[in-house]
């Protein structure tokens, strides 16, 4: 099986999961008492958030791998990651206002993690359009990994900043010192929600990487 | 290791050097600076917001698009008759190539923010004299870091399409943390707080410009190597 297939099946599998997500957490997971039904929308903004900050990481890791290997394949993967992350920033980036909305009452506010995490999608912009202004392979694959290396040094302090803010976001509840303080119920729809979109992730990445090699071919034959 | 040094100061001034004899990037970046404060100064409402409130932001956005015209400037500069690839066959390391482009980039922003500073004062009427040393200390810091990563990054969209437009579309992102935290602790001195107020965000300066300095220099190679 070739690997678009393979990740056409992952995708689809993620997708029939995802609506699985939605069905458990609309109708299996208790409301939470002061939010109500907004406080659904957790369910994937967390994960997608996550997801964003995942392939953020692996941009990066992809282009210390790329410096050190000279691997064409660890650069498109690094261009696969990166845009697949994009579309997951734009999933966080979207669902969070709608959430705001009643529980903040507004839309938007400049507060740290918000800012930042617009930043990270600004980054994954900025990576996709150098990518897209060289034309050289080599000299793109080369610029793109030292950005992506920036990009993932850059994540630290974003995460530094928002614990030094003051802050308006909810601060974290599962991944801290601490022991995850949600219900039972509400984490594990979370966690399966977790899995759910990393599997999208891979499976995204899975195809938009067999898209690049078969664009390459192709320009090969030209 | 001296080596490297001698190599950067020689290469940083060639580019002083340059920029001496013609006169006309420090000359423009200068006056732009002077019409950004401009500006700011008819975009505000005198009775409505004090100077004192608005002064750190202004401040800080002027120096920011003012580095930004410096950092384009550095490496366009080589690309004239190849004059990078002769930089590059030249027997000097990748890494002194960097020192000495990130030294002269300083100095040019350096130059236009000691004109910047006291023309920011006189125009908004701020006392910068009792904290001087300490707003150097914030200018100097927060300048070395967006410089360091500018100074990266302008190597590598030089030979871009769109160059003077994907530099600061890269840069932005990196440029925010530090021009956060300049700006916080720019606030703090202008309203007299005690010192221990901006000392955090010092630190944090610092911190930044020790992570993205050794970043820049050790990923710098990767954007020249052939």
């Amino acid at each position: 099986m070739t690997l678009l297939k393979t990740g056409r099946w992952i995708t689809m599998v993620g997708l029939a999961l995802l609506a699985a997500v939605y069905v458990r957490a609309l109708a299996f997971t208790p409301l939470e008492r002061f939010q109500g039904p907004a406080q659904k929308i957790f369910y994937l903004h967390v994960p997608a958030a996550w997801c964003a900050m995942l392939a953020m990481g692996l941009v990066g890791i992809a282009g210390i791998l790329y410096l050190l290997l000279k691997d064409p394949r660890v650069d498109r993967f690094g261009e696969a990651s990166a845009e697949v992350g994009t579309a997951f920033s734009m999933v966080m980036l979207t669902t969070g206002p709608i959430w705001a909305k009643p529980i903040w009452g507004t839309w938007w506010t400049w507060d740290a993690r918000l800012t930042l995490t617009l930043f990270l999608f600004l980054l994954f912009l900025g990576y996709l359009l150098l990518r897209g202004a060289v034309t050289d392979p080599g000299l793109r694959a080369r610029y793109s990994a030292v950005l992506g290396i920036c990009g993932l040094v850059l994540l630290p302090f974003i995460h530094l900043s928002v614990y030094l803010f003051r802050t308006l976001h909810p601060q974290p509840i599962v991944l801290k010192a601490s022991a995850p303080s949600l219900p039972g119920d509400m984490l594990v729809t979370l966690l399966f929600s977790f899995l759910v979109f990393t599997i999208l992730y891979a499976g995204f990445v899975m195809q938009r990487y067999a898209l690049s090699l078969l664009r390459e071919q192709a320009e090969q034959h030209a | 290791m001296p080596d490297v040094w001698r190599h950067a100061w020689l290469l940083a001034r060639k580019d002083l050097l340059v920029e001496f004899r013609s006169r006309t990037a420090i000359l423009s970046a200068v006056v732009f600076t002077v019409l950004v404060l401009m500006v700011f100064n008819f975009g505000r409402d005198p009775t409505a917001v004090a100077a004192i409130d608005l002064a750190p932001s202004i401040l800080w956005v002027t120096f920011t698009f003012a580095a930004m015209l410096a950092l384009n400037r550095a490496f366009q500069l080589e690309l004239e008759n190849q004059a990078l690839d002769g930089l590059l066959l030249a027997p000097v390391s990748r890494s002194s190539i960097y020192l000495g482009k990130l030294i002269a980039n300083l100095a040019f922003v350096a130059t236009v923010e000691c004109v910047g500073l006291p023309l920011f004062a006189l125009f908004f009427n701020v006392r910068i004299l009792p904290v001087l040393a300490p707003l150097l200390a914030v200018l100097a810091l927060a300048t070395v870091g967006f410089v360091a990563v500018g100074t990266l990054f302008s190597a590598m969209t030089a030979r871009t399409r769109f160059a003077e437009l994907l530099l600061p579309v890269l840069l932005l992102p990196f440029m925010i943390p530090p021009l956060i935290w300049a700006v916080l602790a720019t606030a703090a001195l202008l309203a007299g707080r005690p010192l221990s107020e901006a000392a955090g965000w010092l630190r944090l300066l610092a911190a930044f410009d020790i992570v993205f300095v050794t970043l820049a220099f050790v990923l710098f190679p990767a954007t020249v190597n052939e």
